[in-house]
C-alpha cells in the first residue's frame, strides 16, 4: 500500500488513498467531534460538526467525507474552526427541544456532550417550533421529533446497515423529518423493529420505551453476555440498574459475530424473565393440579422414582431431554448425570427437530 | 456469491442475514433456493421456487449440468474428494429433463444456477431447516456438501456448507453430548476407548455401551411402555412436535415425567414432578453459535423465588443417586470438566472468552480458534467423500382428499412456542397465528384476506385467518408453529428421517376449507 503525507495540527503523518480526513486524525489520536457520522456507512458531512480548516480552502470542510489529500495541512482545532462548532450546537440546541432534564438520553446524549465540551451556556436563537407529533403507540420505541437533529444516522443504519430500507427523509426545509415509509408510524410501515434506529441515535429523539424510568445512564452497569434467541450468538450489552434488573440493551460495538447490530428480539424480548408466570418454586402433582414442594421433598421423589423405574425396568426405560436454549454446562450435566448415574444413553434434544 | 437453499434468514436469522444483504449491495451475487417468494428473494439475483422436498433433484441436476459440461473444480476433486466415479454415475440418472420435472423450475433455470457457480471464484452456501427438516433430510445434507465438493468450494473462508442453527445454542447441546451416541466432544459411547475415559473421568464404571433413544424413539417408547419415565428439561414438546394429539397422548402415557422449566407450559401439564430453573440472565455459563463459537453468558439476577441453576438440580439429584460430583459452578464444570474431556474445546476457558468468543477446533490455550472448517481442502476426515443419494418424495403428498401442500417454519417476531417472546410484548407486532395461502388458491376458493378458514390434514384440523401473500405459490399453504391454538403441529406428519429422526415439518398433505 502506497503512503503518502500530509500535516496535521502542524504534524506530519502519513496516510493511506481512500482515507477521510476523519480517518487520518482518529489514526493520529486526534479526536474531532463527530455527530452524523456512523462508521460502518457512508460518510454524509450532514451534521457540520466535524468541520476542519484545510490551507487553502475556501470554506471549512467536513473531515468525514472530505478525502485526505498529498500535502494537506489541516487543522482540527483553530479558532476558526471552534467559532464554528459552537454555532453549529447552537444552532442545534435551537432546532428542538433539547431539555435535557427530562430526555431519557440525559448521560447517553452526543449533543449534550458537545455542548459541555464546547461551554455552551447560553443558545442565542429562538427555539424553532416542531410540527411532529411524538410517536408512542408500540412498546419498544419513542420516536420524539421535536428531539430530532436530522442527522440521518437512523437513516443510514436502516439502509446501509441492516438494509431493512424502512425510513428515509422526507418534506422540505423547516418541516423536514426522518419519515418512515410515507410518513407512517413504524408499526404501519416496513419496519421491522430491530431498534438499530435507537442504538445509533446521538440525541434523545428515538428511545427504548421499556428502559424509561428504570434508571439514568450513569446509574447503570453495563454487562456482555450472548443473546438467547437465534443460532447467530449476538453479543449483547445488557444495561442493568441497581435493582439488577435490565433496562435495555444494546449490541456489542465491535464484537464479534454482530459487530453491534441486533434485531428485534435480541434488543427489545428480553423481558420474559420479569414474567409473573415464572415458576418459582418446586412442584408436584396433586389430583388435578400440582402442591407446591420443598427442593429437598421434590429432588428426593425423583432420585427415589428413578431409582425404582432403573431396578424394575432397567436404566434405559428412563429417557430424557435437554435443552437447546439453556447454557452447554447444563446439557453436559444433564447427559452425565443419565450416562453415569441413571446408565443409560437415552439422551436427546431438540437439535434434530 | 450465495446460495441459499432452504433457509428464511430474514426472519430466522435476521442479523447474520444483515451481513449477507451487505455483501449483495456490494455486488454480490445471490441464488435463493425455496419454494416461498420469502423475504431474501427481494435481494436474489435468482429466485429458484423449486417444488416442496425436490431439493435433491435440483442438485442433482445442478450437478448433472457442472458434470456434463465440466464446470466442477477438477483438481480440487481428484486431489482432495474420493467417490467422484460413484457421484458421476449417480448424477447422470438427473439428466435436466428429469430434474425439472421433478423440481418444477425449467431446465434453463437450472443449468443457469450450475454456470453461474461454476464462474464464482467461491460461493457460500447456506441452508437451514428447509434442508433438514424433511424424511430425506440427511440425505439433502449430503447434497450439499456434494454440490460444494464438486465445486471446490470447501476449505475457504466464503466457502464451505453453513447450516444456520435455530437456537442459540443446539450447536452447544450437540457439542455437549446431549445426543445418544456420542460424550461430550463427539466421542462415540460404543467405542470402548472413549467409555474407558469417561469411565475414569466421571469415577464409574460399566457406562452403556449401545447407542440411546432419540425423541420420537423416547415418544414411541412411551407408548409401547419401553420407556417409562420421561425427564424434559426446557422443551415444550407438546406444541414443538409434529402431530399434537399423537404426542399428548404419548405424553399422558409416561409412568412418570419430570419437567425443568421457567414457565409452565403445555408440556408441564403432563408432569408429575415440577422443577423451577434459573433463566437467562439468572445464571453464568456459555452458548455455542451457529459459527462454533463458545461465547460467555452472564448472571445480573437472582432467579425468582427458590428456583435454582439446571446444573445445581442435576448435580443434587446425582448427589441422592449416589454420586457426588465435584464442580460447583459453571466455570468449574467447564474449565475442569469439558474443556478437559472435549478435545475441540481443550484450548477454550473461560478467562479466554471474556470478550469475543473462541471458535473450536481449538485444541489448546495457545490455539487462536477456527474460523472455518476443512481449509486448503484437507478435510478433518483426510479426503472429502462423496455421498451419491438419489431423490425421494415427502412421505405425504398432495392428493385429491388433501390437495395442498402444507410447509411450516418461523416467523420473524416470535420464537418457537412463544414461552419467552410471548411474554416479552411481541404479541403486539404478531398476535396470532395464519394460514398463508396464494391470491390464486384464494381466489379459486373464494377466500378473503383475514377470511377465517380451516386447514386439515390427516391427524387434525385447526381454525385459522388466511393470509392471502405472493410469497406463497399455488398449490401451497405455510403457517408457523408459535401459537397454541392454530399450531402447524396439529397438522404436521409424524415421520422421521430414517437417519437423523428429523420430523418432515416442511411437508404434509392439507385441505384448506371456506368455514
Amino acid at each position: 500500500m502506497s503512503h503518502t503525507m500530509l500535516q496535521l495540527n502542524g504534524m506530519h503523518v502519513k496516510f493511506e488513498p481512500g482515507q477521510s480526513i476523519l480517518d487520518v486524525a482518529t489514526n493520529s489520536g486526534i479526536e474531532i467531534p463527530t455527530l452524523c457520522y456512523l462508521k460502518e456507512a457512508a460518510p454524509t458531512g450532514a451534521c457540520r460538526m466535524c468541520m476542519v480548516e484545510v490551507a487553502g480552502a475556501r470554506s471549512l470542510v467536513a473531515a468525514c467525507s472530505t478525502p485526505a489529500a498529498e500535502g494537506m495541512e489541516i487543522w482540527t482545532d483553530s479558532e476558526r474552526v471552534h467559532r464554528a462548532r459552537k454555532l453549529n450546537i447552537e444552532l442545534l440546541l435551537a432546532s428542538g427541544e433539547h431539555d435535557c432534564l427530562v430526555c431519557e438520553a440525559n448521560g447517553n446524549c452526543r449533543l449534550q456532550d458537545l455542548a459541555y465540551k464546547y461551554g455552551i451556556i447560553q443558545v442565542r436563537f429562538p427555539r424553532s417550533f416542531h410540527p411532529h407529533q411524538k410517536e408512542e403507540e408500540n412498546p419498544f420505541i419513542i420516536r420524539d421529533f421535536s428531539r430530532c437533529i436530522l442527522c440521518g444516522r437512523c437513516v443510514q443504519a436502516c439502509n446501509e446497515v441492516m438494509v431493512n430500507r424502512a425510513i428515509s427523509y422526507g418534506y422540505r426545509g423547516s418541516h423536514s423529518k426522518i419519515v418512515a415509509g410515507t410518513d407512517q408510524s413504524y408499526f404501519d410501515s416496513d419496519c421491522v423493529f430491530c431498534g438499530q434506529c435507537v442504538q445509533v441515535c446521538p440525541v434523545g429523539a428515538l428511545v427504548e420505551r421499556k428502559s424509561r424510568y428504570r434508571g439514568r445512564t450513569w446509574e447503570l452497569k453495563k454487562v456482555r453476555t450472548t443473546c438467547p434467541y437465534c443460532g447467530v450468538g449476538c453479543q449483547l450489552w445488557l444495561h442493568v440498574n441497581d435493582e439488577g434488573r435490565i433496562a435495555k440493551v444494546t449490541a456489542v460495538e465491535d464484537g464479534a459475530p454482530n459487530k453491534g447490530r441486533l434485531c428485534v428480539k435480541g434488543r427489545f424480548a428480553y423481558d420474559f424473565i420479569y414474567s409473573e408466570d415464572r415458576l418459582t418454586t418446586p412442584l408436584i402433582k396433586e389430583g388435578e393440579g400440582f402442591r407446591e414442594a420443598s427442593w429437598d421433598e421434590a429432588l428426593d421423589l425423583v432420585a427415589t422414582k428413578f431409582t425404582e423405574i432403573k431396578e424394575k425396568y432397567g436404566p434405559d426405560a428412563i429417557a430424557g431431554v435437554s435443552c437447546a436454549r439453556s447454557i452447554n454446562e447444563d446439557s453436559y450435566q444433564m447427559q452425565k448425570l443419565f450416562r453415569s448415574v441413571i446408565g443409560t444413553n437415552n439422551i436427546d434434544h431438540c437439535a434434530r427437530t | 456469491m450465495f446460495l441459499c437453499i432452504g433457509t428464511n434468514m430474514i426472519e430466522a436469522h435476521p442479523v447474520a442475514a444483515t451481513f449477507l444483504k451487505n455483501a449483495v449491495l456490494n455486488g454480490a451475487e445471490l441464488i435463493v433456493v425455496d419454494p416461498r417468494k420469502q423475504p431474501l428473494v427481494t435481494f436474489a439475483t435468482l429466485h429458484v421456487p423449486i417444488n416442496v422436498g425436490s431439493d435433491i433433484a435440483f442438485l442433482n441436476g445442478v450437478m448433472h449440468v457442472l458434470i456434463t459440461e465440466e464446470l466442477y473444480d477438477k483438481e480440487f476433486v481428484s486431489s482432495c474428494c474420493v467417490g467422484f466415479e460413484e457421484l458421476k454415475a449417480k448424477i447422470l440418472e438427473y439428466p435436466l429433463e428429469r430434474a425439472g420435472e421433478i423440481t418444477g423450475v425449467s431446465e434453463g433455470m437450472i443449468r443457469d444456477v450450475a454456470r453461474r457457480l461454476a464462474a464464482a471464484d467461491s460461493c457460500m452456501l447456506c441452508y437451514t431447516l428447509g434442508i433438514t427438516e424433511h424424511t430425506c433430510g440427511k440425505n439433502n445434507v449430503m447434497s450439499t456438501a456434494n454440490l460444494q465438493m464438486l465445486l471446490g468450494n470447501m476449505g475457504k473462508e466464503c466457502g464451505g456448507v453453513n447450516p444456520l442453527r435455530g437456537q442459540n445454542n443446539v450447536q452447544g447441546a450437540c457439542d455437549m453430548g446431549a445426543l445418544p451416541n456420542v460424550f461430550p466432544g463427539y466421542q462415540a459411547v460404543i467405542n470402548p476407548d472413549c467409555r474407558a475415559k469417561f469411565e475414569k473421568a466421571w469415577g464409574v464404571s460399566n457406562l452403556p455401551d449401545k447407542n440411546g433413544l432419540m425423541i420420537p424413539q423416547m415418544m414411541e417408547g412411551l407408548k409401547s411402555g419401553a420407556v417409562k419415565a420421561f425427564y424434559i428439561f426446557g422443551e415444550n414438546l407438546a406444541n414443538s412436535e409434529p402431530d399434537i394429539a399423537k404426542v399428548e397422548e404419548e405424553l399422558s402415557l409416561a409412568e412418570f415425567v419430570v419437567c425443568q422449566d421457567i414457565f409452565p407450559t403445555e408440556t408441564t401439564r403432563f408432569a408429575d414432578v415440577i422443577f423451577p430453573a434459573a433463566a437467562w440472565c439468572e445464571d453464568d455459563g456459555t452458548f455455542t453459535n451457529s459459527e462454533r463459537r463458545v461465547s460467555r453468558v452472564r448472571k445480573v439476577s437472582e432467579p425468582p423465588g427458590i428456583a435454582r441453576p439446571n446444573w445445581w438440580i442435576f448435580k443434587e439429584l446425582a448427589r441422592r443417586m449416589g454420586h457426588e460430583w465435584q464442580s460447583d459452578s459453571s466455570r468449574e464444570i467447564w474449565d475442569n470438566e469439558i474443556s478437559v474431556l472435549a478435545p475441540n474445546l481443550m484450548g477454550v476457558k473461560y478467562r479466554r472468552i471474556e470478550k469475543d468468543g473462541l471458535q473450536w477446533p481449538c485444541p489448546d490455550e495457545d490455539h487462536p480458534g477456527t474460523c472455518f472448517l476443512h481449509r486448503e481442502g484437507k478435510f478433518t476426515c483426510g479426503l472429502g467423500q462423496f455421498n451419491p443419494v438419489d431423490w425421494t418424495p415427502p412421505a405425504e403428498v398432495a392428493d385429491e382428499e388433501y390437495p395442498f401442500v402444507l410447509s411450516t417454519g418461523r416467523r420473524l417476531y416470535q420464537y418457537h412456542t412463544r414461552t419467552q417472546t410471548g411474554r416479552a410484548d411481541m404479541d403486539f407486532l404478531l398476535p396470532e397465528e395464519t394460514a398463508d395461502i396464494s391470491p390464486a388458491d384464494a381466489v379459486r376458493l373464494g377466500i378473503e384476506h383475514d377470511e377465517l378458514i380451516r386447514v386439515r390434514s390427516r391427524r387434525g384440523d385447526v381454525k385459522v385467518k388466511a393470509h392471502v401473500t405472493e410469497q406463497v405459490p399455488p398449490g401451497m399453504v405455510w403457517m408457523a408453529f408459535h401459537f397454541r391454538d392454530a399450531c402447524a403441529n396439529w397438522l404436521t406428519n409424524p415421520v422421521f428421517d430414517p437417519a437423523t429422526q428429523t420430523a418432515e415439518y416442511k411437508a404434509c398433505a392439507v385441505t384448506v376449507e371456506k368455514i
